[in-house]
């Protein structure tokens, strides 16, 4: 008796599974014009917790939908964190002129929405006389030319910290730290509750409060599904160290962009890399300190 | 008649002033937030457009020195640095197109016919031009030991007066590189970025600042 009740019970709930599925997918096509597999997406569990072959279906549907969007051909990969590698991101503060070069090369790089406008980095001006006073200090500066003479920058953008506030706090785990130290976000899984942003005390998440403005003719076709793949509506974003150049070996857009090379980028674990060379032979410091977050991104004086 | 109904006139034609007097008031505060706004657009500039990077096409977004690195493989990361080449004017090298023919004239002067763009703005003021390059073979530079050496290496040069900084630039501290962190890299020479005559980085414009909250999304 009771194996019969279990049998059906199993099966009206197969039934009904099936029917919720059926329905929201006709529901989704007809109104949203998104494809069935979209459906099944929204329904998937967080990529952390995906199998290998539900992220391949996943990256191959991402593609088909990014490609018909903008009218050309976009990968989406899921490259996987190299062994022995943990990141680290060093930046001159006595080269940095604020040109801004970095901001755009970024916004280029990965994606963002040119209107409502995002970007990554934040170049801030300060005065010498009174140092690094982030309270006094001004993204806005426009002037005829940089360097000012009695200024000096500093960029800020994800400072990719060991332990990070961001992913902490978030009700949904959306958003952690991968083996290689990058902090991602799994867009499809975040909320948009923006408690992250609430978190982080540089300032660095954004969230897309609008349908991101994309045009096709500037998409970058280059993109990894937990970086710069485009963006929708209500998701909290930020710099991943172009985890889909840094994971293929390439220097981040914005270090090789940089026109004064104040950017530098590699491997803490690799006591021969730039980035250890000038942690061993510079003076460095990072943002923030006494919030005990161990940044991963170092200022430093070359000079 | 009604008393009551009396008053009506009088006290309508007082709620018309009253009106004319608010739409007054109403008009003038639009006109002047109008003006201030456009004051405000005026004196600041930046901060109130989005500007994006397809707005720039002046600048080279993806350098495109990767598809040579990636084209030379790995096969020349033997070599001591992948410098690019010499930032050369037009036309001018090699030198010995025209010096081979010249008598050299080793004399301090301001130079007149040939080469007046250059003005040597580097270190003390007894610089001169044979300082670095060689007189006799004008294709070469010379170290200050008398080592003759190719405009590519001329790092070796810059480095004699600039020790810290070509011990940087070697380590890959000082300078841009393009490539891959954990592979080849494309490095700059010195002169690519700084004019040799006058190597003090020079001032440039900065791209626009980013949009001030309040003019965000789609003004």
């Amino acid at each position: 008796m009771s194996q019969d009740a279990k049998g059906g019970d199993v099966g009206r709930r197969d039934f009904l599974r099936g029917a919720g599925l059926a329905t929201m997918a006709t529901m989704a096509t007809r109104f949203t014009g998104a494809s069935p597999r979209a459906v099944e997406r929204f329904l998937a569990t967080r990529f952390t917790e995906l199998s290998p072959d539900e992220v391949e279906a996943i990256l191959a549907d991402l593609e088909r939908d990014y490609s018909r969007r903008f009218g050309k051909e976009v990968s989406v990969s899921a490259t996987p964190p190299m062994d022995d590698v943990f990141f680290g991101y060093g930046l001159d503060i006595s080269r940095c002129i604020g040109c801004r070069r970095c901001v755009y090369a970024c916004v280029k790089e990965n994606n963002q929405s040119r209107d409502p406008q995002i970007h990554w980095i934040r170049v801030l001006e300060m005065e010498k006389e009174k140092g690094i006073d982030l309270a006094e200090s001004s993204p806005y500066y426009d002037p005829e030319q940089v360097p000012e003479e009695d200024f000096f920058y500093l960029p800020v953008a994800c400072q990719q910290c060991r332990n990070a506030p961001c992913t902490r706090v978030c009700p949904v785990k959306a958003t952690w730290q991968e083996k290689d130290g990058i902090v991602v976000i799994d867009y499809d899984w975040c909320i948009g509750c923006r408690c992250c942003m609430s978190a982080c005390p540089y300032g660095a998440r954004h969230f897309n409060w609008a349908e991101p403005e994309l045009p096709a003719v500037a998409v970058n076709p280059d993109t990894h599904i937990l970086g710069n793949r485009p963006r929708m509506k209500g998701v909290v974003e930020k710099c991943t160290f172009c985890i889909q150049r840094v994971r293929n070996g390439r220097y981040p857009a914005c270090s090789e962009i940089c026109p004064v090379g104040a950017r530098k980028f590699g491997n803490l674990l690799d006591e021969e890399s730039e980035i250890r060379y000038l942690m061993r032979e510079k003076r460095v410091f990072v943002l923030k300190e006494e919030l005990a977050t161990k940044p991963k991104f170092y200022y430093f004086y070359a000079t | 008649m009604d008393p009551d109904h009396r008053d009506v006139l009088p006290q309508s034609s007082s709620l018309i002033i009253l009106l004319i007097l608010f739409a007054g008031i109403g008009l003038l505060t639009i006109f002047s937030i109008v003006k201030g706004g456009a004051e405000i657009e005026w004196h600041e500039g930046g901060g109130l457009k989005a500007f994006a990077p397809e707005d720039f096409p002046e600048i080279e977004w993806n350098d495109p020195s990767i598809d040579q690195l990636d084209a030379a493989g790995l096969e020349g990361s033997n070599e001591a640095f992948k410098v690019a080449p010499p930032p050369f004017s037009e036309d001018i090298f090699p030198c010995t197109e025209c010096h081979a023919e010249m008598e050299p004239d080793v004399e301090r002067r301001v130079l007149e016919d040939m080469h007046d763009d250059i003005v040597l703005d580097h270190g003390p003021k007894e610089r001169w031009c044979f300082d670095c390059h060689n007189v006799d073979d004008r294709d070469r530079l010379r170290l200050a030991n008398g080592t003759l050496i190719g405009f590519d290496e001329s790092y070796r040069l810059c480095g004699q007066c600039h020790g810290t900084i070509f011990r940087d630039w070697r380590q890959g501290i000082h300078g841009r590189r393009v490539g891959y962190w954990n592979g080849p890299k494309r490095y700059l020479l010195c002169a690519n970025c700084h004019n040799p005559h006058a190597p003090k980085f020079r001032p440039i414009k900065p791209l626009p600042p980013p949009v001030r909250p309040e003019f965000l999304a789609g003004r």
